[in-house]
């Protein structure tokens, strides 16, 4: 049965949320967005309640999905999660990168550990290293290599635009297995920080989201316990990327939650300030009446309505049990196209209070753009989209 | 509560519909639209679907399966998948139907809702646009003015559906002399009365299956008793919304049937040795309508849930038309461009979509859920 009431549950992670993001994160900003790769002590406090959330969450995550039997109404870790999201990102988007225990990593872990794993990195905090200096999207030409070498594996290789590199204490990490069999043999690895041949060679500088740091790790002869592989150990040619590509579907979601909370945060300041000059939205006036900036606003408001239903959704299917692949990508499709779409003409429409660094919309303009970017970008969604509704695989539409 | 699947009721509506829209709607749309006509005999087999008896209570005749607006809206967007006017012909009796059983006094109903439990079809219609660039549903131009126990109409209202076989239809008047967005009242009025006069067929760009009238009133006097719920009015906000909800539904209809329909065009259309769908150029402008329609269908889910719980419709209901509105004309349009020169030939039911899918961003109060 369709249902929009909001679940308690989801009522009282977002107000929380909320406030803490208004009261923390706002005010520190500006300063973080200036001196990029200051960590940013303020979030200590902030993170420790965060960090029990997330335990907590995290393991009923790790439990629902053993959960075969498709449910209804089950609000899970994926739901939870974005919703957050959508709050921090409101709050700061560099600061909500750079908290503690938020990795990207942990996602994969949640969607593909063992018990046996889930008990050794589950609480850890850890990043997710794919991007090499010679690929991007196209994630099947990884070079990194995992030899495996008695118990233990030994990597070798470079990644590049780690999100949380630096201060993470652990790094998943894709390398191929055997490069002669393609992306089958891609799997995923965690690397704990101090591992000897591991180490964090250089931090980027960004346009946006400053406050969180990007880093390039390099690998050498670096050896890991052979059970630090997520998945399976085999290469299955069949499933090709399967194994890997299965957490895309928790985190693109997250990502576009991330976009609608930039967006709404910038569109709820645009509306405010034109409110004070007296320009109020109506909604279903004669076209004849309507300015340009009131049909720009209302425009908005149903795109960011539309970005929240389709991030609910692909949430709702992963907590109850429904594969999520397309509904995923197009949440990540809708709000990362639109979330920019918005910021920008936010900007725009309020001129120079727009490009000021006096507010934070022009900041919110740079930070916002990458969530078109990682996780997939635009194009890649787009692709994944077309494929499923074509019924094509890669080799008709690549 | 929270959540995005259809129960069992909602999935035998779709089905049924779907069914409906694919056998007794999809052959015949192109026909009735070069025909400018509708024949009764389709008006005679959507009625033995139970679109209008369904909902009227036992009480006045009908089955009382109740209504739910998520339930109509589910129904319309499958019959608008169809065919759009045909859709809006067939569901033209609870433009009459659902406002007289929702808000109208007791008199009023069982005055007027027997009349629609019959076995064969009745149609009753409603008037709300008129026909000006600055129309807003709430400054209404046509007034009535009370005089003793009668009320008086003066003025015009177009592409009213339906009202060439409507016998009684609900008229949308300002009360004389009431500020701007206030006192906007319903009468019911019956052919028959003095002072009405119903123009020939109107003709518009698309729709043309749908037979849609001008209604001229010349103090056309009607009884009190008349007056939609009676001395206390009724909600015009609900009304309004539950039309644009509807209409919303309609256009993601449209906007399906298009998607599905290239969908299959760009997949068997050869051009350069390959189905045009393998080139991104054209995936993408599919993808983009996949995306799209889920978004417009989400947000109009949403609507329509907020109708059934009573809550205010005024920011939801305008959301969700404009959105739907908006983006199945653009879906339309693209769907000429995937078809190429072929999306203009009237062979195609593309070209069809393209002229009916402009009017939604005009439409107001023209079918209801």
């Amino acid at each position: 049965m369709i249902s929009f009431e909001t679940p308690e549950i989801l009522i009282q992670v977002k107000t929380m949320l909320h406030d803490m993001a208004r009261d923390i994160m706002r005010p520190i900003a500006r300063y973080y967005d200036e001196h990029e790769h200051e960590e940013a002590g303020e979030l200590r406090a902030f993170a420790a309640i965060r960090q029990a959330g997330k335990r907590r969450k995290s393991k009923d995550a790790h439990k629902e999905k053993k959960e075969k039997k498709p449910t209804e109404d089950r609000i899970g870790a994926n739901r939870i999660s974005v919703a957050g999201a959508e709050e921090l990102a409101w709050g700061d988007m560099g600061l909500m990168l750079a908290m503690p225990g938020n990795g990207l990593g942990n996602a994969a872990i949640d969607a593909v550990a063992t018990d046996e794993q889930y008990e050794r990195f589950g609480s850890k905090y850890c990043a997710m290293a794919i991007t090499e200096p010679g690929c991007g999207s196209d994630a099947s030409a990884i070079t990194m290599t995992a030899v495996l070498d008695g118990d233990e594996y030994v990597l070798n290789g470079e990644k590049i635009f780690v999100t949380d590199g630096q201060r993470s204490e652990a790094v998943v990490v894709w390398a191929t297995i055997d490069k002669s069999q393609g992306r089958a043999a891609i799997k995923s690895f965690v690397v704990e920080k101090g591992t000897p041949g591991f180490r964090v060679e250089k931090l980027e500088k960004k346009c946006g989201i400053r406050a969180s740091d990007t880093a390039t790790l390099v690998f050498e002869d670096c050896r890991i316990p052979r059970d630090n592989l997520l998945g399976d150990p085999e290469i299955k040619p069949e499933e090709g990327f399967k194994g890997v590509m299965k957490t895309f579907d928790n985190t693109r979601p997250l990502v576009a939650a991330m976009a609608l909370g930039c967006a709404r945060a910038a569109y709820e300041f645009t509306r405010e300030v034109f409110e004070k000059e007296g320009i109020r939205v109506a909604y279903g006036r004669a076209r004849i009446k309507q300015s340009a900036v009131e049909r720009n606003l209302l425009w908005m408001e149903a795109n960011l309505e539309v970005m929240l239903l389709l991030v609910e959704r692909a949430a709702w299917m992963t907590d109850n049990g429904y594969p999520n692949n397309l509904e995923a990508s197009m949440s990540k499709a809708k709000a990362g196209k639109y979330g920019n779409l918005i910021v920008q003409k936010c900007v725009e429409l309020l001129g120079p209070l727009g490009y000021s660094q006096e507010y934070l919309v022009e900041k919110w303009m740079r930070d916002n753009k990458v969530n078109d970017i990682y996780e997939g970008t635009q194009q890649i969604q787009m692709l994944v989209i077309a494929r499923r509704i074509l019924g094509y695989g890669r080799d008709m539409l690549s | 509560m929270s959540t995005f699947s259809l129960d069992e009721d909602q999935r035998q509506i779709k089905d049924a519909m779907g069914k409906f829209a694919a056998e007794e709607m999809r052959p015949i749309a192109r026909d009735c639209d070069e025909e400018l006509n509708i024949p009764d005999d389709f008006l005679d087999k959507s009625w033995e679907l139970g679109i209008v008896t369904n909902v009227i209570p036992e009480k006045y005749g009908g089955y009382e399966f109740g209504r739910s607006v998520l339930n109509n809206t589910i129904l319309t967007e499958e019959l608008a998948y169809g065919d759009l006017s045909l859709a809006m012909a067939a569901l033209a009796p609870n433009l009459f139907v659902l406002p007289v059983m929702e808000m109208g006094t007791d008199e009023q109903k069982e005055r007027f809702l027997p009349e629609f439990c019959g076995l064969s079809a009745k149609v009753g219609s409603l008037a709300i646009l008129e026909y000006s660039i600055a129309f807003d549903v709430s400054e209404i131009k046509t007034r009535a003015t009370r005089s003793g126990n009668q009320y008086i109409l003066n003025g015009q209202k177009c592409l009213v559906p339906m009202a060439d076989k409507a016998e009684e239809f609900l008229v949308v008047a300002r009360a004389s002399g009431a500020a701007a967005g206030t006192g906007i009242d319903a009468f019911i009025v019956e052919k028959t009365m003095p002072g009405i006069e119903v123009s020939e067929k109107e003709k518009h760009m698309g729709l043309n299956a749908l037979s849609t009238h001008t209604l001229i009133f010349e103090d056309c006097k009607v009884s009190a008793d008349n007056r939609l719920g009676g001395e206390g009015g009724f909600d015009y906000n609900r009304l309004v919304g539950c039309c644009r909800i509807a209409l919303a539904a309609a256009a993601v209809g449209l906007a399906g049937a298009v998607k599905d329909y290239c969908v299959d065009y760009a997949r068997e259309r050869i051009a350069f040795g390959q189905p045009i769908a393998t080139r991104q150029s054209i995936a993408f402008m599919l993808a983009d309508m996949a995306i799209e329609i889920d978004g417009a269908r989400l947000l109009n889910y949403k609507a329509a849930w907020n109708a059934d719980q009573n809550y205010d419709l005024v920011r939801i209901a305008y959301l969700s038309k404009k959105y739907a509105s908006k983006w199945a004309f653009t879906i339309a349009d693209n769907g000429v461009s995937i078809l190429g020169g072929h999306g203009l030939i009237r062979e195609h039911p593309v070209e069809m979509w393209f002229r009916n899918a402009r009017a939604f961003s005009m439409l107001e109060g023209m079918i209801i859920v």
